[in-house]
């Protein structure tokens, strides 16, 4: 799959997706990835060192330092796949240069699926 | 990738302006990207949001204070309210740790050269872009105030990307810097006699709830103080997330007329006074000062609470910019509302200072008020007039 570089680097890893938008700041805990808002699809569940898969971002720009803060802790995502992505996601993935690709058709994105991401590139291969 | 770079903003993007220019440079050409810009501009002012240490935490202090190493702001740069009255924050029952915290923000933002006048009416204390002028600002409030009673462009920054801003002088030339995204879309007109800050805070609730992003060309206002355009800006971009709105004969930007036509009654105002009106609010707060108070509204304050006290159990904060509390001391308008039991607090806000759990009911002119009081603090909310606010304060 071919979509475009937001932040670039190359990773492999195991994806978790959700068809809710996210919001960092006050929806996920800063320090252990878990995510808190209540009712999200996502709730309760580790995003760090998974392949994030989510449509968009929503919420306050401090989000953008919540990304860094879990970057800080090791507990980031290993890439972040978007189906557009947003100023608060795209900042937040370049300070704490975490890989991000997005105009993904994320409909073909599974929870558990393997996945190679080239995000210098824009290409996601499944494994 | 679409965008055209110079040979300076090159280098910036290459590191040979050091780290923290090129990690700014990177967002800038990023969102530029994103949003399909062709080029950079150079930008004249930047406003910063993000300063709240209650807001921040430690990541986002981590961030600022290694951005501080080696970037340094290339334009007049101001900072949103704090969490604190930077000097008296312990008078208004401000812990000593989040008091360092919010220090240690401060001074990483002064590390860069910023302004650190913490604030979110910059336009009232010296960072006044001109008309037609591009900038950068983050706070919903000022952007709003900016684009439309100023005539500046700028789009809706977070705090991050006004701070790349800064430190590189540029923006990506998308959204509100082009003259096809600054036109109306939806006419609006106002059937309704407005008199105070209140009543303009109510109408930016049912225009902004109403027209959503849609640009809105307001008509039927005959006239309208700063001080109601800075509540009508703050409210229509809360509940609406409008950056940019036309108000026939008072605000300078040119745009052809909608066609589109939408009426707001008295009914549509009562309604929204209904809905920000808690029912058995109990008030034990009172807040004037979202967005910071003028000088002139802190003169009027100052003279309904001449000789008067504030009732026992009640807490008051008329919040303002630093540089405006300090006229307001030359002027002897601090000392008459001090001694009324009232605080004049400057640096912060009652919607990003550490509140939560020390009110139960908050009575203010501001319609944003409400909606952080509610949404952030739990406390219910009433809004009246800031003459009303005074007589509950004082009865």
């Amino acid at each position: 799959m071919k979509g475009r570089k937001i932040f670039g680097g190359k990773t492999q890893g195991e994806i978790l997706a959700t068809k809710d938008d996210i919001s960092f700041f006050g929806g996920c805990d800063p320090e252990t990835g878990i995510i808190v808002e209540k009712g999200h699809q996502l709730e309760g569940q580790s995003i760090s060192s998974k392949v994030l898969v989510f449509p968009t971002g929503k919420g306050s720009t401090v989000g953008s330092y919540v990304l860094y803060a879990l970057s800080k802790a090791g507990k980031a995502p290993l890439a972040i796949i978007n189906k557009s992505t947003d100023p608060i996601v795209a900042v937040g993935c370049i300070i704490s240069e975490i890989p991000a690709v997005d105009q993904i058709d994320i409909d073909q994105l599974k929870t558990g699926q393997k996945v190679k991401i080239d995000a210098d590139n824009g290409v996601i291969s499944i494994l | 990738m679409g965008l055209d770079l110079t040979a300076e903003e090159k280098e910036m993007l290459d590191g040979k302006h050091g780290k923290a220019t090129m990690k700014a440079m990177e967002i800038i050409t990023t969102l530029g990207e994103i949003y399909g810009a062709e080029r950079l501009i150079p930008i004249s002012s930047v406003q910063i949001a993000g300063v709240s240490y209650h807001n921040l935490g430690e990541a986002g202090l981590e961030y600022l204070s290694e951005i501080a190493v080696d970037g340094r702001v290339r334009v007049l740069t101001t900072l949103n309210p704090a969490g604190m009255d930077l000097e008296e924050w312990k008078k208004h029952g401000i812990s000593e740790d989040f008091a360092e915290n919010q220090q240690r923000v401060v001074d990483a933002f002064a590390r860069m050269g910023v302004v650190t006048t913490c604030t979110c009416t910059p336009y009232l204390i010296g960072n006044l872009p001109h008309f037609g002028e591009h900038i950068a600002w983050a706070e919903s409030s000022a952007v709003c105030f900016s684009n439309s009673v100023i005539g500046a462009r700028t789009n809706r920054e977070g705090g991050p990307s006004a701070l790349a801003s800064a430190l590189t002088g540029r923006t990506a030339e998308y959204g509100f810097h082009l003259d096809e995204n600054r036109v109306a879309k939806v006419k609006y007109d106002v059937q309704v006699k407005l008199r105070n800050t209140d009543d303009f805070g109510l109408l930016g609730q049912v225009i902004g709830e109403r027209t959503r992003k849609a640009i809105p060309y307001i008509t039927g206002i005959p006239h309208a103080t700063s001080e109601a355009l800075k509540s009508f800006c703050a409210s229509v971009a809360t509940y609406g997330g409008v950056a940019l709105f036309h108000m026939e004969n008072i605000t300078p930007n040119r745009t052809s007329i909608p066609e589109e036509i939408e009426i707001v009654t008295q009914a549509d105002l009562d309604q929204a006074r209904k809905t920000l009106d808690d029912e058995n609010a109990v008030i034990d707060f009172i807040s004037i000062g979202c967005p910071h108070a003028s000088i002139d509204e802190i003169a009027k304050i100052a003279g309904m609470l001449d000789g008067k006290q504030v009732t026992e159990g009640k807490t008051v904060w008329i919040t303002t910019a630093k540089p405006t509390k300090d006229l307001a001391k030359m002027m002897g308008y601090y000392d008459k509302i001090e001694q009324s039991g009232a605080f004049l607090v400057s640096d912060a806000c009652c919607a990003v200072a550490p509140l939560k759990g020390r009110f139960k009911g908050l009575m203010t002119d501001s319609a944003k008020a409400c909606f952080y009081a509610r949404g952030k603090n739990d406390f219910r909310t009433e809004i009246r007039s800031i003459q009303e606010c005074i007589q509950e304060a004082t009865s």
